[in-house]
This record gives structure tokens, C-alpha cells and sequence, in this order.
């Protein structure tokens, strides 16, 4: 979709040239960039110079990776669009881990590398990497630039692509010789013809929709991440109460609906509640906002949910009918689309199912060993949720720790529960944690993590310690690889 | 100057992708790309035209050798070749002024190949300086889509091998 | 040379049995000689590790699959051998990226096998999914998915045989979980079929006499070698070509090791930190013979005035080496070893006083230097110590940046495979992972990671696997508190603007003992020699930290876009004589 650029186009004869470098600076503090993490190297030399001089705070990771996590964290745990920089060849190859899982989980991220100068391209030059070959499948978009004309349009789409639409990581690789030149910018236009973003969803499929939700006797409401990162949570609480749905939440959903309330049914799939997997496979009518239905929700795709029609809203089409097929598919930006629903639907009791809801509430609830002599790792979790009242920001690694504070730990606020979901990379819960405190200075954030999560990336607790941010890594240590073992 | 190289590879998953990156990661700029199957099952034919002084041709010729499903390169630059490219193209024509067209078809031997109240599309295959100068013919009349293979092209009989 | 192009194996039914691939990979793996491993386990690897658990293969597990990648690349450069490493799909698969991008830059023969997940959950973003392929095509030297078990055996063959030949290099097997557990009757004899894949060993006869009669002719020749020569197992014949020839001998980062730096016709190494001697004699010479080099932009500097003077020999094995850079007048393709000993019977033995002369002069007048009377740790005086003590006999592994430079300086390198760095990639963090590969590798050596202190925060945690293994490497880190090399260009060309350049470090001999190994911390100058003994006396990991001059530069530098002559701090250099 065209986007109406800031100032309306035409020569702005009074700019003053700037160099490449003062051009990103500029380009980022636009886009309101209050916080950028990376790492320095030859190639983003005359970048770093002008951030020295900027107003925008730096964090210095001990490793690419961790820079990736925390600016992807910092998204998570604030909303904005997470920037990190790195230098070319190892830098760059260093961020893919991180790009990959904002790529999983749709975060949105914008990633400036350094790039060899554009006339040693190709000839295999002193890290130089290939790298928008590498990232192209870790990334929403990517591009390098090689004229200076196009730095500040091709920032700018950065920002617009990685923030609306389905969000996502994009990366700008740049030549350090285009970051030296120097090119007087006018107005910015941005040149996307390719890109189209839904947003309010087809009025008929919605009036479908809700005709459904009315008649249904056994609905499911089932949140993923889209709500999160749509800011939808409030109109999905108010969609909720408003037909009287019972809700539950992928991994990557919890927080979008406050767990303690007797209509939540946490989170279903693999390692999810039983009363959440039954209600799914029992209900007649499935409405998934902002779910993709992945492998570890769905677990067999045929078999899941059998009685149910089914609901898919979701802003990305290619995400309808991936695996599980959509009765009723509407794609729309799920705050909008939410909203919209919420008007058009009627309270129903439906006393039976939600009957049946206690009942098995009651009879499956997750539960663990409360009279061993041992720590259980659960016990742990239950704590630090009680102690916490359920308000702290928890980021996780991947594993067994992962799961039991998916089940033990009670969130009720979006954004509170930063963890890789799609990618599950082992070692994001320590960078993710600095990351989410520096976006909420305010806040109790704690890393529960694995010893061998904990391993992968344990250099970054100095770069905790360098920002003085008072972190707390909860490492619930087994000796094992926990979820291999088991 | 254009080079036209020909690639005989295997035909399989990903080799396309390992020749678009290797192209994308060294910098080189692809003017055609065309893939098709050969007599052989196994392999496909590329033909690539590329532009570039004899340096930049050389590396890519050298770098696509070094894909390893690629079986083998030729560059016909300075051989006897034939080279084709094959156009569709719709035209704005109305009625009354088909003649006209239908005489620039003969005349570019080509074929029409659909007709419509307002358009007529035809099909013209040749050397890609005839398609330039059919489609330079056409444009006073509006034309309004256009598509074309890309070169392909075999070296004459009688000329030496690589 | 054509790979064999046997026709698709005849079935010898009679020695089939029906195997797990799984299985089938394991026996593969150790049918082609595979002892040592490295990697990472993870969901879709589980029937991988269970079958390895019973096979004659030593398995080193990493802290982080970067580490278990470096290890693997380094036990292939210290051995010669292909480095096997394995991780699992989706971020197992991306933390490989940076590993094979190092293996790739220096032509390192590595396999890497991937787990994927279930071949119809592919493309649909599943838990722990990722185009493997699609993200290691630009780093790998051939990568491919193993979609029907019936290639599973050749496929792993082809990787051994595409990584270990012509130049070697990474490749990539991805293998979905169900082709791990799937059955298939499997007789171990897989032909590999690799239509594709040509290499040429011997040289053309011409291109050689040509290359032998330019040398001859040459009043001023320099030889010019890179890694090629040490992956080629070429040093002996390289030392044998060089004294028939009688040819100074300079050599890439990658080269050191393949010509005694203690002869007097080393002229170490070139290029943008290279000796002062190296690069005159470049510029001078007039015919400069590369072998296993590829000219890159650290060695050439300005290209368009590098070796003006000289007419050019570049044997190689990788024809799209030939003429990258800069233009070769008489290319020879070829394998290394083959075409030195080629050359060797036709080159004679020449004098050339007068260029001898000249060298040996520049040699006196513009060695490697630091300030020997200060009073503070200077990194050179560190390695020049480690070298003293160790007798030039070290496997030394090294970071990236001033710490890589020093080293390549004042280690003076007499064997091939025992200089082990990231020369091409520059990664940072490659030190340590690779001072743990290249001692498993070679047991009965000594090995040194020669360190910053911002390379090592990058893989620090490594130092566990070190302890777990029992390991008796030595870390060796030269701490200036900042990225050294990035702060020296700041102070040259950004008016002292230190632009997160400094980084607040952890206690690293405290990190050491919470490890599990052994920490040092040296201060004072005249405790260097000391705790060198004492690190080298260790019999478990040791980290030993020396609190160098924080604000040393690498000397001399060639500045970007200058010619290898143009170089700065000789003055600075020569003040310290």
C-alpha cells in the first residue's frame, strides 16, 4: 500500500547534505527510536560515530545475539519496534538466530547491518557475508542499499513494514561507503507498491461470524499472539464477557485474557491444560483471533477440534487455512475486527457447557508433587507468582521451565510473558529479560530459565551488570537437558 | 556488453535458488533468466543473459561453474548463436484500424493469437532486437501488457565447442 | 576431472539390511572414518543421538551450537580431517550461521547435519522450523534436504567427498526427523553422483613451464602464499620449492605456519597489518608467485597499485580465485601439492644478491616492535614470552582484532596447522571453541587461545565444556577493556570518539574458577613470565588474565584504500628501536 509520506513530496532546496550515517541517526529518531542495541565492527564505524552524538541510548550486548533478543524483547514488552545494529560478515551472521525467532513470532524489528564497501561486494572481502541471502528467510523483508538517494526511503519502509500489517523483523544492509557519502534528502516518500495491510475484515464474513457465535451452544474463544501485538486485548475481554465465551490462549496468547477469571481456559495444546484440550475438541464453534494453529497446538491437524466449525481472524491470509481449514475466515486486523464482533453479538448461559467447563476445571487441574522433599520446579514458578501477585514481566528460555510457567504462573496483562514461542531458541530468556527492562524500567522482570538455556547466553548477565538493570534469573537447574531427557 | 550464458543443471530442488543467490550475493545483474527442461530428465537448461564488461561475465561464468548442480557453462559471447525471445502482447486496436496491425504482424511474422472488441494480442518470437522493434511499432496504438520468455539461444552447427 | 560417474549402484541384495536412517547415517559416519563430533541435541536429533550413543564415535556437546560449529572447524584445520558437526532444526540450525560462514571464508572441510522437522510440516512454520537450506546457501559450499531415505546414504557421502576436495569447504545435509526414523534396506556401498562437480588436481604442463620460466628470469621474485598451501598438506613442498628457487617467502594470515618464520627468507606476513619488509618487497618485486591465496582486500590494500612492478603467478585450485581481484598473468589451476612439485623440476637455483640484500636490509631497519622499557604490560611482550616459552611449538588459536594481529606478529609460526584464526569471516568469539576443537584434535599438544577480552565475552561459556572434556587448554587473554582494534580506528579517524567501544568486563579469573577451571590475573609486568609458566604448567583449563596497556595500536597499518607500501606508525615503530 502506497503510504502518505510525512511532508507532501516536491525539491526541498534548503536541506543540507548529510552523510549516510547522520542520515539513519536521523531516520531513527524520527521514528521516535529512543533505545538501539548492537555491536560495533569496521563496517558500522561512521554509524556508531554519529549515535555517539544522538540522543538515543545504546546497549552494548556481549554477542550479536543477545543485541537481537533484546531489541526483540524490548518490542515484546513495549510495543515499539525493537532496532538493533550490527557489523557485516560475523555480526550480521551472529543476528540470525534472533531474526528467525522475531520472524516466528511476528515482532516487530528493525535490523541495520554494516555491509563491506559496495565496489568489494562479491569479491569474498574481510567479513564480508552475502547477508540478505542469508536473512531472506528470517526476515518479512530485506534489502541493501546502494545508492545513498535510497538510505532514508528504504529506513523508513523498514519501520512501516515491520510494524504494521502481520509485524515482523526487516533488515537494511549498509555499505560502510554509502554511509559516508553524503546526499541532501527531501521529503520521504515510501515506495511500496507490492505491500497491501486488511484491516477491517469483510462486513459480511463478520456478520457470519457473530450469527455463528449467537447460535453456537458449546463456543471456544481461542487468543494467539496476533491480540498481543494487535493491542486487542481489551476488545477480546469485551467480546468475551459481551457473547459469554470461555477463552483460552496459545503459549504466545497468555496475557491476553486475565488467567485469573473462571472463564479462562489457559493454554490448550501439547503441554496445555486438559480442560482447555477438551473444551477445544468438544465445542461446536472454534473462533481463533491472531492463531496460526501451529503443529503444538493443534497437535493431528485432522483431529482437532472435530465438532467444530471454525473462526479464523488473522491479518496474514497466507496464515488461513494453512493447516487447519476456516469456515468462516476473516482477515483483519483483530483489534478492529474484535471490535467490530463485539457489536453484533448477544450474551447467551449456555449453563451445560460452562458446566462441563468446571467440571473438568476441577477434575484435571495441572498439578505437581507438593509432598516431595525435593524443589519441584512448579513449586518454584508458584511462588514467584504469589509473591508477585501475577505481575511481573517473566521471560523463559525453551524446555521443560518454558511449560511450567506457561501452566504455573497466572498472567493477567499482554506483554507480561516474553518467551520464544515459534522458533523455541534456547538462551533468548537472559538477553530477553535486559531487553524487556530497559523498555519498562519500572517493572519486576524475571528470567525463568534453564540451566542449559541459561548456558547459551549467561555472557550477557555483565551487560545486566554494565546498564545496572536489576534483572532476577530464576535458573530452575536440573543437571539435564529437561524436555530431551523427558 | 550482453553476454548470453547457457547452464546445463541438474533438475532439482533448489538449484534455481542457488543461482538467483549466488547472482544476488556477488553482485551481478541478471538481464534474462530462463529455465527449461532439456532431452536429458536429469538436467535443465539456463539460459542467463547477463550484462557486464568481460571481467564481470568471466567471474559469473566462473561462479556458476562452482554451483555444484551445475553441470556445465558455456558463454556464447563471440560464437555464431541462435538467439530467441518469444512475446506476447496485447494491443489497444479498435476495430477499424486491425488492418494495420494485421499487416505489421505479417510483416514481423508473427501470429495473432486472440482478439477482443477492444484489443488483439499477438505472439511474435525472434531475435530480441525484432520484438524491440515490433513492440516500438505497436506503442503509437497503446499497448497494454506485455510478456516475454527471455532469450534462449544454441550455438550454430559448425562452430567449436567451449 | 570428472567424479567417478559410475552408473546408480547395482543393489547387492544380498548384503542389504533394513536400517533406521538413523542408523544409516551413523554408519556412514563411520564407515568414512569419522571419530570426533560435535553438537547440540534437540527434539528432532533424538533418533540421530540415541543411535550415536552406541557408536564408536566421541561426541563433544557444546554450550551453544556456534561453539560446537567453531570446535568442529578447528578440529578440522589442527588435523586435517573433516570436522563433523550436528544441531537440531530452527534455532539449532540458525545458531550454525555464524560457524559455517568462518568454515566458508577459509575454505574449511566441514559437514554439518541438521535436524528438520517432519517432512509435511515443512513450509508451514512449525514449532522449531526454519529453511535451513534456504538460510545457509550463501555459507556453505553445498547444501541440500534429504526428502526420500533412499538418498540418505549417498547424500552424506557426497558431503564428505564435496567438503574434503578441490576447495574444501562447508556442506550442509538437512534431515527431516521422519527420514531419521524411517526403515529403508540399505546396503552401505552409495555411489555418489555428482554430474556437477569437476575438480582439477594436476596443473596444465604449459601454464607450469611458463610459471617456471618466469621465475627463473625474475631478478626480484617474492612468493606469496596463503591457507591454500597448509589445506593442500603442500608445506613441505613448498619449503622444498622455495629453497630449489631460492625465493623470499611471505605468507597470508592463513599461511603462517606453511613456511619457517625463523628462516631468514620469511618475510611473515602481508598486508594491512603485515611486516613493513613483507610489504616493500611486494611492491618491489617483479614477479610475485601466489599459491593458495585469493588476494583479498586486507592483503592488496588499493588494488589498482598493488605490486605494480610485478608480473604475476596464481596457482589455485578454485578457478574463480584466478583473477578476482587482480589480474594474473599466468594462472595455473590446480591442486597445490601437484603443481609445486611440478614447478620445483624446472625452477634452478638463482643468487639474486642485490634482492636479497635489500630485504635483509628492510628486515633490520623496520621489524615487528613495541616499547620493551615500559612499564606496563604490553600485549606483544605477553606473546612474545608465550612464543619464548613455548618454542614456536603451540597450537595458538586466536579472536579477532588486535589480539589476531599480535599474535600474527610476534608468534613466529614454523609448522603448518598450528596458527588457528578467523581470517576471512573475522569472527569474533572463535578463539576459545577452537582452542577446545583443535585439543581434541591433538591431544598431546600444547594449545593457547591468544584472546581479547571482547572476543572472549562473546563465546565465554565454552569454558564449560573445556572443564567437562578436561581439556588443558590455555586461554590467554590480552585485556585492554575495550574492542581494541575498533577503539584504534576510532582514535585515528574519529577524533578519540570511543563509540561503544567499552565494554564493562567480569572478573575473568573469578569467571574461570565458577567454571570449574583455573584463573589467573597478571598486572604487573614483571609477573608475565611467571604466570606464563604457571599457565603452561596447568593440567586443567586456564584463563589467564593480563591487564595489558589499554591504549596500544597494532602497528604498522595500512589505512584503507592506500597501497600496501603507504604505511602508518613506521616512525612510531622506529622511535621504540
Amino acid at each position: 500500500m502506497q503510504t502518505d509520506s510525512p511532508s507532501p513530496a516536491g525539491p526541498a532546496e534548503d536541506s543540507i547534505p548529510k552523510t549516510g550515517a547522520q542520515i539513519i541517526v536521523d531516520a531513527l529518531l524520527a521514528h521516535g527510536v529512543d533505545t538501539v542495541f548492537g555491536y560495533i565492527g569496521a563496517s558500522v564505524l561512521p554509524l556508531f560515530d554519529r549515535l555517539y552524538e544522538s540522543p538515543i541510548r545504546f546497549i552494548v550486548p556481549c554477542h550479536e545475539q543477545g543485541g537481537a533478543h533484546m531489541a526483540d524483547a524490548y518490542a515484546r514488552a513495549s510495543g515499539r519496534v525493537g532496532v538493533v545494529v550490527a557489523t557485516s560478515g560475523p555480526g550480521a551472521c551472529n543476528l540470525v538466530t534472533g531474526l528467525a525467532t522475531a520472524m516466528m513470532d511476528s515482532i516487530p524489528l528493525v535490523a541495520i547491518t554494516g555491509q563491506v564497501r559496495t565496489d568489494l561486494i562479491g569479491g569474498d572481502a574481510f567479513q564480508e557475508a552475502p547477508t540478505t541471502g542469508i536473512t531472506r528467510a528470517v526476515t518479512k523483508h530485506n534489502s541493501i542499499v546502494t545508492d545513498i538517494r535510497d538510505l532514508a526511503r528504504t529506513i523508513y519502509e523498514a519501520f512501516h513494514l515491520a510494524s504494521t500489517g502481520r509485524p515482523g523483523p526487516v533488515l537494511i544492509d549498509v555499505p560502510a561507503d554509502i554511509e559516508f557519502q553524503k546526499h541532501a534528502d527531501g521529503p520521504i516518500r515510501l515506495n511500496l507498491p507490492g505491500y497491501k495491510i486488511p484491516k477491517n475484515g469483510h462486513a459480511k464474513q463478520i456478520g457470519q461470524a457473530a450469527d455463528a457465535i449467537n447460535r453456537s451452544e458449546r463456543p471456544v474463544l481461542l487468543a494467539g499472539g496476533g491480540v498481543i501485538t494487535a493491542n486487542a486485548s481489551e476488545e477480546l475481554r469485551e467480546l468475551a464477557s459481551k457473547a459469554n465465551l470461555p477463552v483460552a490462549m496459545t503459549l504466545m496468547g497468555l496475557g491476553s485474557f486475565d488467567q485469573r477469571r473462571p472463564e479462562s481456559l489457559d493454554m490448550p495444546g501439547m503441554h496445555g491444560t486438559p480442560y482447555a484440550n477438551f473444551a477445544i475438541q468438544e465445542c461446536d464453534l472454534l473462533i481463533a483471533v491472531g492463531a496460526r494453529f501451529d503443529d503444538r497446538v493443534t497437535g493431528k491437524a485432522e483431529a482437532f477440534a472435530p465438532k467444530a466449525k471454525i473462526i479464523h481472524i488473522d491479518i496474514d491470509p497466507s496464515n488461513i487455512s494453512k493447516t487447519v481449514p476456516a469456515d468462516i475466515p476473516i482477515v483483519g486486523d483483530a483489534k478492529v475486527v474484535l471490535a467490530a464482533l463485539a457489536g453484533c453479538v448477544e450474551y447467551r448461559e449456555r449453563p451445560a457447557w460452562f458446566a462441563r467447563i468446571a467440571e473438568w476445571k476441577r477434575r484435571h487441574t495441572v498439578d505437581y508433587d507438593r509432598s516431595a522433599p525435593t524443589i519441584k520446579p512448579q513449586h518454584v514458578i508458584e511462588e514467584l507468582c504469589r509473591r508477585t501477585e501475577g505481575e511481573a514481566v517473566i521471560t523463559t528460555g525453551v524446555g521443560q521451565h518454558q511449560m511450567f510457567c506457561a501452566q504455573f504462573y497466572k498472567f493477567r496483562h499482554p506483554r507480561q510473558l516474553i518467551t520464544s514461542g515459534g522458533l523455541g531458541t534456547m538462551g533468548f530468556g537472559l538477553p530477553a529479560a535486559i531487553g524487556a527492562q530497559i523498555a519498562r524500567p519500572d517493572a519486576l522482570v524475571v528470567d525463568i530459565d534453564g540451566d542449559h538455556s541459561f548456558n547459551m547466553t549467561m555472557a550477557e548477565l555483565s551487560t545486566a551488570v554494565q546498564n545496572e538493570l536489576p534483572i532476577k534469573v530464576c535458573i530452575l537447574s536440573n543437571g539435564y537437558m529437561g524436555m530431551v531427557r523427558q | 556488453m550482453k553476454h548470453i550464458i547457457s547452464a546445463l543443471v541438474e533438475n532439482k530442488p533448489g538449484v534455481l535458488a542457488h543461482v538467483a543467490g549466488m547472482f544476488a550475493a556477488r553482485g551481478f545483474n541478471i538481464d534474462s533468466l530462463v529455465v527449461g527442461r532439456t532431452e536429458d530428465p536429469n538436467l535443465s537448461r539456463m539460459t542467463i543473459v547477463v550484462i557486464g564488461d568481460d571481467h564481470i561475465v568471466e567471474q559469473v561464468r566462473k561462479q556458476l561453474a562452482r554451483i555444484i548442480p551445475v553441470v556445465k557453462v558455456q558463454d556464447f559471447a563471440g560464437r555464431a548463436v541462435v538467439a530467441r525471445d518469444l512475446m506476447l502482447v496485447s494491443i489497444a486496436v479498435p476495430p477499424e484500424k486491425r488492418p494495420e496491425i494485421f499487416a505489421l504482424v505479417e510483416m514481423f511474422r508473427g501470429h495473432v493469437v486472440d482478439i477482443s472488441q477492444k484489443t488483439v494480442m499477438v505472439e511474435v518470437s525472434g531475435p530480441e532486437t525484432k520484438i524491440e522493434a515490433f513492440i516500438d511499432v505497436c506503442r503509437p496504438y497503446g499497448i497494454k501488457n506485455v510478456a516475454r520468455t527471455g532469450t534462449i539461444a544454441m550455438p550454430r552447427q559448425g562452430t567449436s565447442e567451449d | 576431472m570428472s567424479s567417478e560417474s559410475q552408473s546408480s549402484a547395482p543393489a547387492i541384495e544380498a548384503a542389504a539390511t533394513v536400517k533406521t536412517g538413523a542408523q544409516i547415517v551413523v554408519d556412514t559416519l563411520v564407515d568414512l572414518g569419522v571419530e570426533t563430533m560435535f553438537g547440540y541435541t534437540g527434539g528432532v536429533v533424538l533418533p540421530l543421538f540415541d543411535r550415536l550413543y552406541d557408536a564408536p564415535i566421541r561426541f563433544i556437546i557444546p554450550r551453544h551450537e556456534q561453539g560446537g560449529c567453531h570446535m568442529a572447524d578447528a578440529y578440522a584445520r589442527a588435523s586435517g580431517k573433516v570436522g563433523v558437526v550436528l544441531a537440531t532444526s530452527g534455532p539449532g540450525a540458525c545458531n550454525l550461521v555464524t560457524g559455517l560462514g568462518t568454515a566458508m571464508m577459509d575454505s574449511i572441510p566441514l559437514v554439518a547435519l541438521t535436524g528438520q522437522v517432519r517432512t509435511d510440516l515443512i513450509g508451514n512454520d512449525a514449532f522449531q522450523e526454519a529453511d535451513t537450506t534456504g538460510i545457509t546457501r550463501p555459507v556453505t559450499k553445498y547444501n541440500s534436504i534429504v526428502k526420500d531415505i533412499k538418498d540418505l546414504e549417498r547424500t552424506v557421502r557426497e558431503a564428505f567427498h564435496i567438503a574434503s576436495t578441490g576447495r574444501p569447504g562447508p556442506v550442509l545435509v538437512d534431515l527431516p526427523v521422519d527420514i531419521s526414523v524411517g526403515k529403508y534396506k540399505c546396503n552401505g556401498k552409495a555411489q555418489i553422483d555428482l554430474p556437477g562437480y569437476r575438480i582439477r588436481t594436476k596443473g596444465h604442463a604449459r601454464q607450469i613451464s611458463m610459471a617456471a620460466e618466469a621465475i627463473n628470469k625474475a631478478e626480484r621474485p617474492v612468493l606469496y602464499v596463503g591457507g591454500g598451501v597448509i589445506l593442500a598438506n603442500a608445506a613441505a613442498e613448498l619449503r622444498t620449492f622455495a629453497e630449489k628457487a631460492h625465493l623470499p617467502v611471505t605468507m597470508t594470515l592463513l599461511g603462517l605456519g606453511s613456511y619457517d618464520q625463523r628462516k631468514p627468507e620469511s618475510l611473515d606476513m602481508l598486508g594491512m597489518h603485515g611486516s613493513a619488509y613483507a610489504n616493500y618487497a611486494v611492491q618491489e618485486c617483479d614477479l610475485l608467485i601466489a599459491i593458495g591465496a585469493r588476494f583479498d582486500d586486507r592483503v592488496t590494500g588499493k588494488v589498482a597499485t598493488f605490486a605494480p612492478n610485478a608480473k604475476i603467478v596464481h596457482v589455485d585450485i578454485d578457478p574463480s580465485s584466478i583473477s578476482k581481484n587482480v589480474h594474473v598473468d599466468i594462472p595455473v589451476v590446480g591442486d597445490a601439492k601437484h603443481i609445486l612439485v611440478e614447478l620445483t623440476k624446472e625452477v634452478e637455483y638463482r643468487e639474486r644478491a642485490a634482492w636479497f640484500t635489500k630485504i635483509a636490509d628492510w628486515k633490520k631497519k623496520h621489524p615487528f616492535r613495541y616499547d620493551k622499557k615500559a612499564k606496563t604490560v604490553k600485549p606483544q611482550y605477553v606473546i612474545d614470552e608465550i612464543c619464548r616459552q613455548t618454542n614456536h611449538d603451540a597450537v595458538i588459536t586466536t579472536g579477532v582484532g588486535q589480539n589476531q594481529m599480535w599474535t600474527a606478529q610476534f608468534y613466529k609460526f614454523i609448522r603448518p596447522r598450528q596458527f588457528i584464526s578467523s581470517g576471512g569471516l573475522g569472527t569474533m568469539g572463535f578463539g576459545l571453541p577452537a582452542a577446545i576443537g583443535a585439543q581434541i584434535a591433538k591431544p598431546d599438544a600444547t594449545v593457547i587461545d591468544i584472546d581479547g577480552d571482547h572476543s572472549f565475552n562473546m563465546t565465554m561459556t565454552e569454558l564449560a565444556t573445556a572443564v567437562q572434556y578436561e581439556l588443558p587448554i590455555k586461554v590467554c587473554i590480552l585485556n585492554n577493556g575495550y574492542m581494541g582494534m575498533v577503539r584504534q580506528w576510532q582514535e585515528l579517524f574519529y577524533n578519540r570518539r570511543y563509540s561503544c567501544s567499552y565494554l564493562k568486563n567480569p572478573n575473568y579469573a573469578d569467571v574461570a574458577r565458577a567454571l570449574g577451571a583455573v584463573g589467573i590475573t597478571v598486572d604487573k609486568k614483571e609477573d608475565v613470565p611467571k604466570a606464563v609458566t604457571q599457565m603452561l604448567a596447568e593440567k586443567q583449563p586456564c584463563v589467564a588474565d593480563f591487564r595489558v596497556e589499554r591504549e596500544e595500536n597494532v602497528w604498522p597499518m595500512v589505512p584503507a584504500g592506500k597501497s600496501i607500501s603507504e604505511m602508518d606508525g613506521l616512525t612510531i615503530l622506529e622511535s621504540m628501536a
